[in-house]
Formats: structure tokens, C-alpha cells, sequence
């Protein structure tokens, strides 16, 4: 099932893009340490998103979030565990645009190493910035655009690799307060019109229940899953919507009491 | 918004505006030019003015008023030896440029060939030229073939070693992004590590010019030359040998020159190769 996925590096019609999503059941990962005992990220972690939902997934820094996502982009192997998913794309946490393309360009990279001919790639680059909202911008430089723009065009490119789940891992980490509220209006739509499979990592509570569908909340490492919500309020949410409110005083009630108590020892 | 306020702003003073760009292309060239003119001029006077004190001999330290005039006398000769020193620098460095990036490329590429090659490259740098002129001489002959191998000798290694620092600073987040995408090693070589190399390979071809100019003078006397014009650096020589020293500093000023002329092509060529890396960074905030 996976393998039908894999093919068209395009963006997949909607239909499609909803067909599968992503399990996650009882996974860890542990690092090798020369000379001790390794370092374990994730502890029997299980999660699960259906196809076309956004799982967010929130814990405290150093929780093994990223790890989560590497592994299920497949550029990890878990040590136990299984991982079930469609091809999966990354986007980091810094927007590592080449700074030698346009922002056009750098849409379109996947499409580029996917061997379309460049004009080719442009084309279907420049559309999607029309699309989203972005159309005038397609000819800038990265250096020329502010950090919530960069942030834009590198969802651009994850979209455009044309693969059925987005892993984002901290997409508006580095942003300004009122700069991340618009990247999260601005994700809810860009979804909304192009329906994916996502997998956020963030440590921001609120995001996550203002974007997500369900939310899993990881403890400190070794990151386990101490609870995980479902987020049933009906899209556009507000921060000051009564169920989001309550959601995310109950999500950081968890966060409290899965944190080490103080004064404890590593 | 800004190309809005801009028009209305030329609209205002018209006349003026039109004249601005020349104007302050000038302004810009003089605000350039007159720092190292006036250090040369305030060194030129202080060397003048120790010569003649007299407490050295012209054929030890000649007064820049005599090296000016041999500047004069001997334009037609010195020009005629500026030629193949020039070719000789300019091929030599163009060579280095594509064997130092090359064999950067393949060091980073490969580890075994890392641990193999990089030694010796270091090494190269500490063999003296005499060692290895009479074998070029003997192989290549009095042309150019064996002077263009000294500068390469002498000029790879700035370059391989900035390359291969700029391929191993791509991040490697960019590496694990491109391979979510799917993207080859060859692929992430030419669409990342490339061109993130560029930059750094002409600074080092900037950095192998300032050596490669003495490198062609070390060249030139290292090995032998047929024929009347062998260069500035031959020049020198047989100047000095001669007591012509006015000449030989002449000749040295010519080089002087022709240095900084190369280093600012070198510059203008980044910036037209890599226009990314002279731009100063957009931040964020």
C-alpha cells in the first residue's frame, strides 16, 4: 500500500494524500555512548495519526522529539518497536534555504532532484505560490525575505516533494509572537487546500492544540507518552476559545506532573 | 512601498537626480582610491628623504625618483617581460583553482583518499622549488610547461584547503533534509555542497594569488628561459646581477601593481560567481 504512494513526486490529489497515516507502536531508540551506557531517547513511544490528520506531538526540550520525526522519515531505524507510514518528508527546524536559489527555486527542489526540467519545475513552484498566497515573492532572494517568509517557502518545498506525510519539526521555533500566530493561521489554510498527513513537533502547548487533531504529550527523556488528547473544537480556533483554554490547562497539568521533581538526580 | 517613495523622491528634484549616479561613482572611487594613495605618497617621502640623507649606497637602495625614472626609460621592456609573467600567473592560478577544488572534492568525498592525499599535499607545500627545478627543466624543457608547474605547486594548497573547509561547513541538517527529498549523494554534492564550496575555492584563489606572483618570480629564476623576454622575475635577476638595481626595483614595482590589479579581478570575479556570498546576510528581526 505504501509502495502506491511512493510514485508521483507531484502533489497528490487530496483524495490520495488522505489514503494513509501514520503508527507508530511501542518504539524506542538509544543512542550509543563510547565508553557508557547509551543515551535512550524514546521509550516504548506510540502514537498514531489517520490519514489527512495533524498529530502534534509536545514535550520538554530534549524529549527525543526530533528523534520521533527522524525516525519516522526513516533516516533512523528504531531499536524496538514498529513503524508503520507512507513516505515521509522532513522539514527541519531551520528553513535551510540555499541561499544561491530564488525563493521559487528552493520550492522547488524536490521537484529538481525528482529530474523535472527546471522551467518544468518552476512552473508548478511558482502555482503553488500563487495558491498560497505568496505570488510576487517567487523571484527572492532568501537573504531578501523575513524569517516567517523563509519559514513559508521551506513548507513549500516539503509540500512539493509531493510525499503523502509531513514531519515538521519546530516550524515556527525561531519566530516572533505575533509572526508565529500568523504561520499558524497561514498552516491551517495552506492544509485546508493541500491535505496532508502531518506530524508537528513543537513544545509550544498552545500551538499544538490550536493546529493539531490529536496531540501527544512526550516527558522529559527517555520521552514516553504520558497522554494523548484529542482535539474535537472546530476549525478556525482561537487562543481564547473556552475548549482550547481548557485543553491546554489540562495538557501542561501532564507536562507538570510528567517533569522530574526538583532537585532530582539525572 | 520603497519604489514608490523613491519615484516621488526623483520627481521632487529631477534635474539634480540625473546627475547623481556618475557623481557619486567619482565620490565613491576617490573615497576608495585616496587612503592607500595617500599611505604610498607619505611612504614614497620618507624613502626619499632617507636616500637622500645619504647613507646608503643607489646600488643598495636606489631613491624613488631614480626608480620612477628607470620606470620611464625602460616601459617598452618592462611591459614586454610583464607578458609571459602575466600568462604564467594567470594560467598558473586558473590551474590551481581547478586541481585544489578537484582534489578537495575528491578528499571530501572519499575518507580513504583523505587520509591518502592530505599528507601529502601538506607536504608538497614544504619541498623547496630548487629541489624540483632541474627535474622540471628536464622534462619540460626553457618554456613555460615547467614555471606553471611551480605555481601550481605553490598555489593548489590555499585553495584545496579553503574548498575543503567550505563542503564540510554545508549543515548536516541540510544533508538529512535532502535525503528526505530523496536526493542521490551526487545530487546533494550539486545542489547543496557545490555551490556552498564556490565562494570558498575563490577565496582561496585569492589567497594563492598573493603567493602565486612570487611563486612566478621563484618560477623564473628556478629555471632556466630561451629567448629575450623571460619575464619579470628573470629581469630581476639579471638586474640585480648587473647593478641595475633602479631597473630591478622597477621591475618589482610593476609586479607590485599587477598583484593588485589579479586581486581585485579575483574579487569582482566571486562577486559575479557567488553574489550570494558578498550580500550581507537578511536577519530576521
Amino acid at each position: 500500500m505504501a509502495t502506491e504512494l511512493k510514485a508521483p513526486p507531484a502533489p497528490s490529489p487530496p483524495d490520495a494524500a488522505t489514503g494513509e497515516g501514520v503508527l507508530v507502536e511501542n518504539v524506542s531508540r538509544t543512542y550509543s555512548q563510547r565508553g557508557g551506557p547509551g543515551v535512550q531517547a524514546l521509550c516504548e513511544v506510540s502514537v498514531r495519526a489517520h490519514g489527512g490528520e495533524l498529530l502534534a506531538v509536545v514535550g520538554p526540550s530534549g524529549c527525543g522529539k526530533s528523534t520521533l520525526l527522524e525516525l519516522i522519515c526513516g533516516l533512523q531505524r528504531p531499536d524496538g518497536g514498529s513503524i508503520v507510514c507512507p513516505p515521509a518528508v522532513l522539514m527541519p527546524q531551520h528553513d535551510l534555504l540555499l541561499p544561491w536559489l530564488s525563493a521559487v527555486d528552493n520550492a522547488a527542489l524536490a521537484l529538481r532532484i525528482a529530474r523535472l526540467p527546471r522551467e518544468q519545475a518552476r512552473r508548478r513552484a511558482a502555482a503553488l505560490f500563487e495558491e498560497l498566497g505568496l505570488d510576487g515573492f517567487q523571484d527572492a532572494r532568501p537573504a531578501e525575505l523575513s524569517g516567517g517568509m523563509r519559514q513559508r517557502v521551506a513548507f513549500l518545498r516539503t509540500l512539493l516533494s509531493g510525499k503523502p506525510v509531513l514531519c515538521l519539526d519546530e516550524p515556527f521555533g525561531a519566530l516572533d509572537a505575533i509572526t508565529r500566530g500568523e504561520m499558524q493561521a497561514w498552516l491551517s489554510q495552506a492544509l485546508a487546500r493541500e491535505p496532508r498527513t502531518v506530524v508537528l513537533v513543537t513544545h509550544d502547548v498552545e500551538e499544538a492544540i490550536l493546529l493539531a487533531d490529536r496531540v501527544a504529550i512526550l516527558s522529559a527523556r527517555p520521552g514516553r507518552v504520558l497522554e494523548q488528547l484529542e482535539v474535537s473544537a472546530p476549525r478556525p480556533r482561537a487562543r481564547t476559545d473556552g475548549a482550547v483554554i481548557a485543553l491546554r490547562e489540562r495538557a501542561l497539568g501532564v507536562l507538570k506532573l510528567g517533569a522530574p521533581p526538583l532537585g532530582g538526580g539525572a | 512601498m520603497s519604489t514608490a517613495a523613491r519615484t516621488t523622491l526623483s520627481r521632487a528634484d529631477g534635474a539634480t537626480a540625473t546627475l547623481r549616479p556618475g557623481d557619486g561613482a567619482l565620490r565613491r572611487a576617490i573615497r576608495a582610491g585616496l587612503p592607500p594613495l595617500l599611505l604610498v605618497a607619505a611612504l614614497l617621502g620618507l624613502w626619499e628623504i632617507y636616500v637622500d640623507a645619504g647613507s646608503d649606497s643607489s646600488f643598495v637602495l636606489p631613491a624613488p625618483h631614480s626608480i620612477a625614472a628607470a620606470m620611464w626609460d625602460n616601459a617598452g621592456l618592462l611591459a614586454a617581460n610583464l607578458r609571459p609573467t602575466a600568462e604564467e600567473v594567470g594560467l598558473g592560478i586558473l590551474l590551481a583553482l581547478l586541481i585544489g577544488f578537484a582534489l578537495a572534492v575528491v578528499i571530501h568525498l572519499s575518507p580513504l583518499l583523505r587520509r591518502a592525499v592530505y599528507p601529502l599535499a601538506v607536504g608538497s607545500q614544504a619541498v623547496p622549488i630548487a629541489v624540483i627545478a632541474p627535474l622540471l627543466v628536464f622534462w619540460w624543457g626553457f618554456g613555460m610547461a615547467p614555471k606553471l608547474v611551480v605555481i601550481v605547486v605553490i598555489c593548489f594548497f590555499p585553495v584545496l584547503v579553503t574548498t575543503v573547509d567550505g563542503l564540510a561547513a554545508v549543515d548536516p541538517d541540510q544533508l538529512k533534509l535532502l535525503r528526505t527529498l530523496d536526493a542521490s549523494r551526487w545530487q546533494a554534492f550539486r545542489f547543496a555542497e557545490l555551490p556552498a564550496a564556490l565562494p570558498a575555492a575563490l577565496s582561496g584563489a585569492r589567497i594563492a594569488l598573493a603567493v602565486g606572483v612570487i611563486g612566478a618570480y621563484i618560477a623564473e629564476s628556478q629555471t632556466a628561459t630561451s629567448g629575450v623576454h623571460a619575464g619579470l622575475g628573470h629581469e630581476i635577476n639579471a638586474d640585480l646581477t648587473a647593478l641595475q638595481t633602479p631597473r630591478a626595483y622597477a621591475a618589482a614595482v610593476v609586479l607590485f601593481g599587477f598583484a593588485i590589479a589579479c586581486f581585485h579581478a579575483l574579487g569582482l570575479a566571486e562577486r559575479r560567481l557567488a553574489p550570494w556570498s558578498a550580500r550581507p546576510r537578511g536577519d530576521a528581526g
